[in-house]
């Protein structure tokens, strides 16, 4: 599977409060909501000019803070195909594979890209390419990659219990 | 070659005769904690499919994030969490007033050494202080817990602080932990485990050592771990929930990095606007004017941190313009408090006295700063727009920095008074 769509470069540390505000995380719920409100205290264009396949690219330590799942959840329902970072911080790692968000490691990749790029996500191949050049990255573990494979936790879990669709 | 506690606890709950960083297992978590999250997470557990929670008795329930529920819609959310933990049979449920999960986690007796805790909230490694597992997750895989009582782990690598000597007066453990995250940053311990060894660590008592893993999760680390002893033992006394099995790290045990602090060295901090690793002294800050202080969370909100506060605050009376927000971490510390004077302290001085649960420190509501605002709080964290509007300014600090700051109306440690 390819994405394929433009950079939205960040910084280090971006934290989930700043993802998806703590003060929405109890009174919304509704997916399409949740996306109005992504980004909104770091960057105020993002959620209106957002387009599927979208990629964001931050530094170290993606997705610090809260362990909110919104922070993620936001960002699938903008059609956002995967997030690249130095580093992402381990409940935010989990959150996206649990939600068959790609959340791609790749120093490279940070370093070259700028915000506005035209990018291609390859998968299969690990690869992210651009016009700054084509960067590897390695492959989930593969003792979860049958969750993200199966389109997130929920799909994956009722595999495992049997439960048919 | 010996194993720290991480790679220990790990194999012990996976089955294992031993475990390696990386490697991913597969446990049964002894004690799964979750709060006004747990509605939220029942929906997604609904759309697995299963009717039953595998486990009640595993699922410890604390309603604390927006208590007493400030709109209709918090509301429906905590009548939604009533009405799921009843039909469950969940019976570890802790309702409204009851206090912040991670410190009605440690009071009801689930916080136990050798024990491995998840939580669907991100300061759940707090019970590493008594020398548990534990560490957070999100709400899917909470609700993937509630159907099959088991979850995916990855090993982490352990890295090993050790203080030497004591702290010096008027230093506390809120000093040493920012002084830890000033130093290593905020991706310091990144899906690390965290072990605080030394007689500086042994010589805290609990409430100081609940501090430290609590702070951990702001260094990016997966748990935290303070081995258990007498100290630890003597709290647990009457309180814990069912027998436990202390786990220790090996003596020859090898640790990714060891990092040594002499705690005479530490001098009271402040974690400034915006990140919690943005860490000054005190005097570099002081004399910051403050709108507001707030004293209580999961990390400073226990009878300690209200007595040194109380003793700060006797006879003074909070600064003109400036509001002190005073949140007792639980009902039972609520209740010491009240016993022990410090409540009327407090009003008498002109601080506002409330009910046990988080406050604002996700800027949900019980006083949230006003645009342009400068505060000053126990919390663990300070990134912007953290207590509601990206408009402020959040200083962390120690409970005597924060109780000297209302008084001064500026950011001053109790010595400068």
């Amino acid at each position: 599977m390819t994405i394929k769509g433009k950079v939205w470069k960040y910084g280090d540390d971006i934290n989930t409060d700043v993802i998806f505000p703590g003060k929405y995380t109890y009174t919304v719920s509704d997916p399409a909501e949740m996306g109005e409100h992504a980004l909104e205290d770091l960057d105020p264009r993002f959620r209106h000019q957002v387009k599927v396949g979208d990629v964001i690219v931050g530094g170290k330590n993606f997705g610090c803070g809260s362990s909110r799942e919104q922070a993620v959840t936001c960002l699938v329902v903008k059609g956002v195909g995967a997030v690249i970072a130095r580093s992402f911080a381990r409940i935010y790692y989990r959150n996206c594979i649990n939600n068959a968000l790609p959340a791609i490691t790749c120093p490279e990749a940070v370093d070259a890209l700028e915000n506005g790029d035209k990018i291609e996500v390859d998968l299969e191949a690990g690869e992210v390419r651009s016009s700054k050049g084509t960067f590897t990255f390695p492959p989930l573990p593969a003792a979860v990659m049958g969750i993200f494979e199966a389109g997130g936790l929920i799909p994956y879990t009722r595999k495992q219990l049997g439960i048919e669709d | 070659m010996g194993h720290p506690f991480a790679e220990k606890i790990l194999a012990r709950k996976a089955g294992l005769a031993s475990v390696m960083p990386g490697q991913i297992v597969e446990v049964a978590p002894d004690t799964a904690l979750s709060h006004d999250n747990t509605a939220p997470i029942a929906g997604i557990f609904r759309k697995i499919g299963v009717e039953r929670v595998a486990q009640p008795g595993m699922h410890v329930v604390v309603l604390d994030h927006a208590c007493p529920p400030p709109t209709t819609k918090h509301a429906q959310n905590h009548k939604a969490i009533r009405q799921f933990v009843a039909d469950q049979g969940i019976e570890h449920f802790y309702d409204v007033g009851r206090g912040v999960c991670h410190q009605v986690l440690a009071e009801e007796g689930f916080a136990l050494p050798g024990a491995l805790i998840v939580g669907s909230d991100s300061h759940t490694p707090t019970a590493g202080a008594f020398g548990a597992f534990a560490v957070g997750i999100g709400r899917s895989e909470m609700a993937s817990i509630m159907a099959t009582a088991r979850i995916w782990l990855r090993v982490p690598e352990s890295i090993k602080i050790v203080i030497h000597g004591q702290l010096p007066t008027g230093v506390t453990s809120k000093d040493l932990a920012l002084h830890a995250i000033g130093d290593l940053g905020a991706d310091g311990a990144l899906y690390q485990s965290v072990e605080w060894h030394g007689e500086g660590a042994e010589a805290l008592d609990m409430e100081a050592r609940m501090v430290i893993p609590n702070l951990m999760a702001e260094m990016g680390a997966k748990n935290a771990y303070i081995p258990p002893d007498d100290v630890t033992r003597a709290w647990l006394e009457g309180r814990a929930r069912r027998p436990y099995e202390p786990l220790l790290p090996d003596p020859d045990a090898d640790y990714a990095r060891v990092i040594e602090y002499d705690a005479a060295r530490i001098e009271p901090v402040v974690a400034k606007p915006h990140t919690v690793d943005n860490v000054a002294p005190v005097r570099e800050v002081a004399g910051t004017p403050i709108d507001q202080a707030f004293l209580g969370t999961c990390t400073n909100g226990r009878l300690s941190d209200l007595a040194m506060a109380a003793q700060v605050i006797e006879a003074r009376k909070v600064a003109p313009g400036v509001r002190l927000i005073v949140i007792p971490a639980s009902s039972e510390i609520y209740l010491a408090a009240l016993d022990a004077g410090y409540l009327r302290t407090f009003v008498e001085a002109g601080a506002v006295v409330e009910s046990p649960g988080c406050g604002p420190c996700m800027g949900n509501h019980m006083g949230v700063p006003a645009e342009g605002e400068v505060s000053i709080s126990t919390a663990n964290r300070n990134f912007r727009g953290r207590m509601g509007t990206k408009e402020s300014d959040v200083y962390l600090a120690s409970p005597l920095v924060v109780a000297a700051s209302a008084v001064a109306g500026a950011i001053a440690h109790p010595r400068d008074l």
